[in-house]
């Protein structure tokens, strides 16, 4: 038995488990929704959930200090993305201000085991990955937005998100508390 | 370990989600319906290179150590069978109630937490020829036992060590059977000679 375990590699054998667990909801919420766009809709707010409780998870684990410009976050999805997918993003396109990037991922874990029928061309598949980014950084102070360019899924030669900086959100304090 | 994290907080939000958007507040059918879909395709590619299973028993061990230790990180703490198809598994620290406070509240909450893995181990069961029920029960959070139950009806015929021989058509059979009587036979006779 034990001779069986090691030639299952842990690693591998977990992402497939959480690309598979994914797809499995993908289509799930294709069968319960009629409008593509509203399965869109919901697996961004599914990542954005899920994007504001990993960010206290990376913040602990990589005690990361305040990022003083679009620049240092960049760099710092860059690394949640090494650490929770175990893949290493791209930064490029970056606007003149500064404020708008592109993450470029080569291979995208998500899509591992994907095609797309014709007939779904408007399904973001991965939007979960949006949503996280937007979920997580809005518990930092920042709002963002997050989108698709190009997706390797419809044809594209790298999957490419993009992430604009919106503003910067006040600390909202309860009333009656310094 | 960080990809944990990362299916934890999937595995909330696909029950927050399941049970969001039927009408039904209780109804865990969609969620066991995921696990099994994922279950069905997972073990496909975990059994690629591993021999076949001889029996149940040991697809069921399969099933219990290695599949188990890989997805919750931990081997079962007790399988037990009563070699009528029926199995008990027991998990004294399931991965997916181990963050939920213990707590007579939250244990009403539990089943919407073991549904994913019922439906999962049903899948992986049935995609290896295996056709079974399978019931989760909490009693003390997070320890939790899972009833397997074996259906023979159907898919267990691949098991059986007779399963080629009761394929075949009747007169077959018979005349296999002959063979073996005549073959014990021939032997008595060799023997009283």
């Amino acid at each position: 038995m034990s001779r069986q375990a090691s030639r299952l590699d842990a690693k591998k054998v977990n992402s497939e488990f959480l690309t598979l667990t994914y797809g499995a909801l993908v289509t799930q919420m294709l069968r319960d929704f009629e409008n593509v766009d509203d399965v869109n809709k919901q697996l961004e707010r599914i990542g954005y959930n899920m994007g504001m409780r990993l960010i206290e998870d990376f913040l602990a684990r990589t005690s990361a200090p305040r990022c003083l410009e679009m620049r240092e976050t960049a760099d710092r999805i860059q690394q949640a993305f090494r650490i929770y997918l175990n893949v290493q993003p791209t930064i490029s396109n970056w606007s003149a201000a500064s404020d708008e990037f592109s993450l470029l991922f080569d291979t995208n874990p998500l899509t591992e085991f994907v095609e797309l029928p014709s007939d779904l061309s408007n399904l973001r598949y991965s939007a979960i990955l949006s949503g996280c980014i937007r979920g997580a950084l809005e518990m930092v102070q920042l709002e963002v937005q997050s989108w698709f360019v190009q997706d390797q899924l419809k044809g594209d030669n790298v999957t490419e998100l993009r992430v604009k900086f919106v503003r910067r959100l006040e600390e909202a304090i309860p009333a009656g508390e310094d | 370990m960080s990809e944990e994290i990362v299916f934890d907080c999937l595995h909330a939000e696909i029950v927050n989600y399941c049970l969001n958007n039927s009408k039904d507040q209780n109804d865990l059918g969609t969620l066991e319906y995921i696990g099994f879909t994922t279950g069905y395709r997972l073990i496909e590619r975990l059994t690629r290179d591993v021999g076949r299973f001889k029996d149940e028993l040991e697809t069921m061990k399969f099933i219990c150590t290695d599949f188990w230790t890989l997805i919750y990180k931990k081997q079962v703490d007790n399988l037990r069978t009563n070699n009528y198809g029926m199995y008990v598994v027991q998990d004294k620290a399931f991965r997916f109630l181990t963050r939920i406070s213990p707590g007579s509240k939250q244990l009403e909450q539990a089943p919407k937490f073991v549904a994913f893995t019922c439906g999962l181990v049903r899948g992986a069961l049935s995609n290896l020829g295996i056709n079974s029920t399978v019931t989760a029960e909490v009693q003390t959070i997070p320890a939790c036992r899972f009833h397997i139950e074996v259906n023979r009806d159907g898919h267990h015929i691949l098991f059986s060590p007779f399963a080629k021989l009761a394929q075949r058509p009747l007169f077959v059979r018979q005349l296999r059977l002959q063979r073996i009587w005549i073959c014990v036979y021939t032997q008595c006779r060799l023997w009283t000679y």
